[in-house]
């Protein structure tokens, strides 16, 4: 009778925990969706191709984000060129050469205190050591990202480094690889989805960044090509987001950016995908 | 013709002693047991005579190891160089996440191979010496962790072959596979002796009876024994010897 009763009451807390489960993930994709739908409802509804390709003119009193859009397409670029191979050196420095423990535990330490830091300061650093050198500029606001997007991809690349068995660099030894070969050949495609899980976080990161760029790369909506672009002014699509629906009240010009947004990242990470996945192959043909 | 040889050869891991002076002479083309029961220092010994303990932080080693009268752990000494002479295979298959063909030619390629047509015919030689080839010539392109584990192991072992090694040093490479892969691997390295002198480290006796020509028994890091395989398992020497051999400790 006691034993029934127990079992009872377990199975009554596995219906309950069950339930709690379902619940959750179903808060949490309905959020999701939520969030989606109603962006790109409310941003696609009346949106014109005119507004995607053109530039703002304030003869015309027309808005357009072609520039903003060229901006971030070059801030996410440059930014990625620069951090990728600097922070997969970094991690691969920590966790292959480094032979001091507590200077690697002082380092990691310090990155994941670097990383929780509000990105407004990151602005606020970028403008005093970048702006005030080279000038508000594309340039300066990607390499303040750059520095705010270092510890993540460091961090993310070290423990993805952590996952490539020891046996496989043991195995390349006894080939009689040096240490450099080994970690070119074995170690660093052994870890390759770790960079590429980096790379997206640092895109979706890049993107949505408004705090730190504000400062840095400006609020121009000039369209140049890429590299008098990098040493002007110009406002990525969060940035001009924020100016025009915080300080020129256009609400609905922010809905059809953020969707344009949504829509970017979207292909983006698509594409990050398909580039590693064309890779992984490549090393098995 | 002895090829390999240690005096007095201490290992110490930190501040506890793995090693307590191992004198030891080992024959060309020979097959060479080393066993002994767990911790005995037997893989530590074999890891000496490639330097893959050079890889641990806290090892520190004193004494002599030659390899054909040179020491190897002279300050001179090539580590790559003495790697590509004395090859590895390990406890657990460890293929790299490549093609079959790319395993097999990465030594190779590692010492400055580029020609296509001499890798091909590198890899083929050392995936036929190993008894790979029949059951793998179609797939070249394919993954090898698409491979069983005993395939695995002696894709490791044509790996190690394809840098043409003088010796080959084998870590239990059979302990962690079936019977059959087993035998495989076993047939494989009697008809290896002829060009190469092989050291085995091994926990299964009869393995050592069937394949090897002497024996070395390690015990806490003392050799305790080393003779003729059919003399230390018939009439061993040391009691300590005798009682491992006969299963009443290890």
């Amino acid at each position: 009778m006691g034993d029934n009763k127990l079992s009872r009451k377990k199975r009554l807390f596995t219906i309950i925990l069950k339930v709690l489960m379902v619940l959750s993930i179903l808060i949490t994709v309905a959020l999701i969706l939520w969030m989606i739908i109603f962006v790109l409802f409310k941003g696609l509804k009346d949106i014109s191709w005119h507004f995607i390709v053109s530039k703002p003119s304030y003869i015309n009193e027309s808005i357009g984000i072609w520039p903003n859009i060229v901006n971030t397409i070059y801030i996410v670029f440059t930014t990625i060129i620069v951090v990728i191979p600097a922070g997969t050196a970094a991690a691969i420095y920590l966790n292959e050469y480094g032979k001091n423990k507590k200077l690697i535990k002082i380092i990691e330490y310090a990155s994941e205190t670097l990383s929780a830091i509000p990105s407004i300061i990151y602005g606020l650093v970028g403008m005093l050591i970048f702006s005030n050198n080279i000038g508000t500029s594309i340039l300066a606001g990607c390499l303040t990202l750059v520095i705010m997007n270092l510890p993540t991809v460091m961090r993310t690349v070290q423990e993805s480094l952590k996952t490539v068995p020891n046996s496989y660099r043991e195995g390349a030894y006894a080939l009689s690889a040096g240490k450099f070969r080994m970690i070119t050949t074995v170690v660093i495609p052994g870890c390759i989805d770790g960079i590429v899980t980096s790379c997206i976080l640092a895109i979706g990161r890049i993107i949505s960044e408004s705090a730190a760029l504000i400062y840095t790369a400006g609020i121009s909506n000039a369209c140049k090509n890429y590299f008098s672009g990098l040493f002007s002014s110009g406002a990525s699509l969060t940035v001009a987001l924020y100016v025009y629906a915080k300080e020129q009240g256009e609400i609905q010009v922010g809905y059809q950016i953020a969707a344009i947004l949504m829509i970017l990242t979207f292909i983006i990470n698509i594409l990050t995908v398909k580039i590693a996945s064309k890779l992984k192959k490549r090393r098995l043909s | 013709m002895e090829i390999i040889k240690t005096e007095d050869l201490r290992l110490y891991y930190g501040d506890f002693l793995a090693l307590k002076g191992i004198n030891i002479s080992i024959n060309d083309k020979e097959i060479t047991a080393l066993i002994g029961p767990s911790g005995c220092g037997k893989s530590t010994f074999l890891k000496i005579l490639n330097r893959m303990n050079d890889l641990v932080d806290s090892v520190k080693i004193t004494g002599d190891v030659y390899y054909n009268g040179k020491n190897i752990y002279d300050k001179k000494v090539d580590v790559c160089q003495l790697r590509r002479e004395v090859g590895m295979v390990f406890q657990k298959p460890n293929p790299f996440e490549m093609s079959i063909y790319d395993n097999v030619a990465y030594g190779p390629r590692t010492c400055g191979i580029k020609n296509r047509l001499k890798l091909d015919e590198i890899v083929e030689q050392s995936l036929k010496k190993a008894a790979l080839f029949d059951e793998v010539k179609d797939s070249l392109r394919k993954s090898a962790m698409a491979l069983s584990g005993g395939q695995q192991q002696r894709l490791c072992i044509a790996r190690a072959l394809a840098i043409q090694p003088k010796v080959l040093l084998m870590d239990e490479p059979t302990s962690a596979l079936d019977p059959i892969s087993t035998s495989k691997i076993e047939e494989l390295t009697l008809q290896l002796k002829k060009d190469y002198t092989i050291i085995i480290v091994t926990h299964n006796m009869q393995q050592a009876l069937r394949i090897s020509d002497k024996t070395a028994f390690f015990l806490l890091g003392d050799l305790i024994e080393y003779s003729d395989t059919e003399r230390m398992f018939t009439k061993p020497q040391d009691k300590r010897t005798e009682d491992y051999i006969t299963g009443r400790f290890g």
